[in-house]
């Protein structure tokens, strides 16, 4: 069995990797999934299959999971419940001028 | 005659792989690979439909895309003897857990690589609607050639076990291969009518693909000699009609059902 500092033979050849898509030219890569595979062009082949193959996508972005960083969970009050409270910071208190239109 | 045993010929050949490819289904190595043989499959099935719906239409005498399927005997089957082949070496039994990737690897890469030569031509057949066909079933097959032949240089240029049992692979399927270039009065027909492709002509270039590849992978080009399968022409080895039984079994257990 795997320790914490040493994770399983098959995630070592087969890391894991976020898979991004693009589902129209002009929109942004969305994060859609993961999977495990040996390399970037292997991932990139299986994220083909895997995540477009209803036509989901134009173009797919790869990258190794353990190249992000992210916050902590425990983070998560000092973090994020600071801004609930800031309603002031949405721009919702200002008069729009008609002349602008829709916005 | 018309160009139907030519068209039956180009719809078996993908029907039959579709059907022994979507065994896989389910059963894949591992899921992401699962489902890429599962489209794989889809991809050829659906190119299968085109041919066999095209065909019905030359008949002409009330034939569907699923009579022509699921009710000609495997007599009237004109795949490549190479395709019906289980996914496993030539003298292992039927057992599931028998089956081998490397061996639908290399059938895939093998065959993929001869159809991308072939759809390429037949893009500029004289018979529009084939080589409407063909535009379409290039692109499938160009990315089968593409996920095959990353497969086989990973296998070959792998592990030891990997490049056994891709060699083992070779080995055993390249003596099937020789049908491609074997004459046929149908294909003969169908070339001279500027509407069938002359494999004559994509020989070399299938070679040298072939050799490149497996040289890349570190593998070694098996000898293509031997006895020459005859499927095209109707005489199968023994796992055709087994594949068959299972693929038509629903449609004649329920005749003309829908759903």
């Amino acid at each position: 069995m795997s320790t914490k500092n040493t994770p399983p033979k098959a995630l070592i050849e087969w890391p894991l990797w976020e898979i991004f898509v693009r589902s129209k030219q002009g929109l942004e890569h969305k994060h859609c999934g993961s999977l495990h595979a040996s390399d970037a062009q292997h991932a990139l082949q299986m994220a083909r299959d895997v995540y477009t193959r209803r036509q989901e996508g134009v173009s797919i972005w790869v990258l190794p999971s353990n190249s992000i960083t992210a916050s902590a969970p425990d983070d998560k009050g000092e973090f994020f419940d600071p801004a609930s409270d800031k309603i002031y910071r949405h721009p919702t208190f200002y008069a729009i001028p008609d002349e602008v239109g829709h916005m | 005659m018309s160009n139907l045993d030519y068209v039956l010929h180009l719809a078996d050949n993908a029907v039959v792989l579709g059907q022994r490819n979507a065994e896989w289904c389910g059963h894949g190595p591992v899921l992401e690979e699962d489902i890429a043989m599962a489209n794989n499959s889809l991809d050829l099935i659906g190119q299968a439909r085109m041919l066999y719906q095209y065909a019905a239409t030359l008949k002409n005498d009330g034939s569907t895309e699923d009579s022509l399927a699921y009710f000609r005997e495997d007599k009237d089957f004109k795949n490549y003897t190479l395709l019906e082949l289980p996914h496993h070496g030539a003298l292992v039994g039927y057992a599931v857990d028998n089956r081998d990737y490397a061996v639908t690897i290399v059938r895939n890469f093998l065959y993929s690589a001869f159809m991308a030569l072939a759809w390429e031509k037949l893009q500029n057949s004289k018979d529009e609607h084939l080589a409407a066909i063909a535009a379409k079933s290039l692109k499938e097959v160009r990315y089968h050639l593409r996920h095959s032949h990353d497969w086989l240089i990973r296998f070959g240029d792998g592990t030891e076990e990997s490049n056994t049992r891709a060699q083992n692979a070779l080995n055993h399927l390249m003596p099937y291969t020789q049908e491609f270039w074997t004459a046929c009065a149908y294909e003969s027909h169908a070339v001279e009518a500027g509407v069938g492709v002359s494999t004559g002509q994509i020989k070399s270039d299938w070679k040298t693909l072939v050799g490149n590849t497996l040289a890349e992978a570190k593998l070694k080009l098996p000898s293509s000699q031997g006895f020459v399968t005859t499927g095209k022409h109707g005489a199968h080895s023994e796992h055709l009609s087994f594949l068959l039984n299972e693929m038509q079994s629903l449609a004649r257990a329920h005749p003309e059902g829908v759903w």
